[in-house]
């Protein structure tokens, strides 16, 4: 039988659903990139104090500034949602499935507050 | 009456090389849906036109298309909420098409052999299964399932890589794991544990904002990410 | 049927998404927007002390597991196909990252 099969180019163009979930996705090449600029942090203090003093003076350049606010805006997103789908990735809970979410929200809002307070 | 374009994809295999639009002028009263306009076209403008349809209300799952790039049962889409249009209809996203809007469904009807969707008792039964309202609870959403494939062509997965077995034959392989008169979780594990299995899902999660009987394939299909997991490492510790 | 080993990697996955998901924004504000935080000594002590090193271990370690991840997967979203290999130094990546992560705050005492 003859068929007709039609190219999956550019999907994620298709449907807003798909942007969105692409900008999920989007929030690992920051994560990643953020580990690393943690593990390079490491490498210096493990160094000496005037070169992780270097490290610290190079997070308030332009490109660093740049780097963290889009990182910031796309961890967030990645933090909604992965509490917002959590119901679904979860075993089976005696909970209703908005309680589950807002049990997430409460808990990053828990530990955001405690970071802000002790570093 | 109102008059409403709609603009369909039209793919003849005998004289096509590749899928083009078409477009009609369809009059519409209040009441009619996208199948209605689809037959109207068939039974006054053009008798070639090719669609599957059969109980027009939403249940026997045959009408699926794309209605302005979103998978919708026709039968259950009204003109009236369209208009002013125009309407595009195209068959559903990552099926090969075999004629106008007739997708080919030999690949899922594999599938859902393949997750052996009937129950598998332990033992021959004897006399009535006894089951409570909450053991029917925990299967009775996904039992809604007709089938109709708007899952499918929801799945960005699934058009990416057509062996992944996808969310309505997922759901359904989770709708008899968690029935209580079953004892095949097993052999449907075998399924579930596989690269194409749960493993080919990225949680997209556009499944089941489709899904027009509200069941909920994205949170079966992750629901047994974890069984799979379980499975995976605990194996070692079953006899 | 051929079993996935995807349930290695989609734990660690899970648990850099969940670690990410509750301390990422705090982290990524303080680091990016605070000049305060992150002082030497600071710093240092957390460095030294048993339970500051398993939590920079954890965040280090598991965001680039949850990253790589995500990463491989985009690649075939976007239409490149991500064979074994490719999948091997995506995780291998991630297994090294972590792997200097705890060298390096072995060193530091």
């Amino acid at each position: 039988m003859k068929t007709y099969i039609r190219p999956m180019s550019g999907w994620w163009k298709r449907n807003p659903f798909y942007l969105w979930y692409m900008l999920r996705e989007a929030s690992c090449v920051f994560i990643t990139a953020y580990a690393l600029m943690l593990l390079w942090g490491l490498y210096r203090l493990q160094q000496s104090r005037i070169q992780y003093e270097e490290w610290r003076e190079s997070l308030s350049s332009p490109l660093s500034f740049a780097f963290h606010a889009f990182a910031l805006v796309l961890v967030v997103y990645h933090s909604w949602t992965w509490f917002k789908i959590m119901p679904k990735t979860l075993p089976r809970m005696p909970l209703p499935d908005g309680l589950v979410v807002v049990g997430g929200v409460a808990a990053v809002v828990a530990c955001t507050t405690a970071l802000m307070v002790l570093i | 009456m109102n008059t409403i374009t709609i603009e369909c994809l039209r793919y003849h295999p005998e004289s096509d090389a590749e899928p083009r639009f078409q477009s009609w002028p369809v009059p519409f009263t209040d009441d009619m849906s996208v199948l209605q306009g689809l037959q109207y076209i068939k039974d006054h403008l053009d008798g070639s036109l090719t669609f599957r349809w059969s109980c027009r209300m939403a249940i026997c799952g045959s009408c699926g298309a794309m209605v302005n790039g979103v998978p919708r049962l026709t039968c259950e889409t009204f003109l009236r909420d369209l208009y002013p249009g125009p309407v595009r209809i195209e068959p559903l996203n990552h099926f090969p098409i075999v004629r106008d809007l007739a997708i080919d469904q030999a690949d899922f009807l594999g599938k859902l052999q393949s997750v052996k969707p009937y129950i598998i008792p332990d033992a021959e039964p004897q006399g009535t299964y006894l089951q409570t309202p909450e053991q029917m609870e925990r299967y009775y959403q996904y039992s809604k399932c007709i089938n109709c494939l708007l899952c499918y062509a929801a799945c960005p997965q699934y058009g990416l890589n057509d062996r992944f077995t996808g969310p309505a034959a997922l759901a359904l392989l989770h709708r008899y794991n968690a029935d209580s008169r079953d004892a095949g979780k097993a052999e449907r594990m075998e399924v579930v544990n596989t690269e194409d299995g749960v493993w080919g899902c990225t949680l997209v999660g556009y499944c089941s904002e489709v899904c027009p009987k509200g069941v909920d394939p994205a949170r079966a299909v992750n629901q047994n990410k974890i069984e799979s997991t379980k499975d995976y490492f605990f194996r070692f510790f079953r006899k | 049927m051929k079993r996935s080993n995807k349930p290695i990697f989609w734990s660690l996955f899970g648990a850099g998404g969940m670690l990410s998901a509750l301390v990422g924004p705090a982290l990524i504000y303080k680091t990016g927007f605070s000049s305060q935080a992150l002082g030497y000594e600071r710093a240092l002590l957390l460095a030294q002390n048993g339970f500051g090193k398993l939590a920079i271990l954890a965040v280090i370690g598991l965001f680039l597991f949850h990253g790589c991840h995500r990463l491989y997967h985009s690649l075939h979203d976007f239409g490149i196909h991500v064979g074994p290999g490719l999948k091997a130094a995506f995780h291998g990546f991630a297994a090294a990252g972590t792997l200097a992560a705890a060298v390096l705050l072995a060193h530091i005492s």
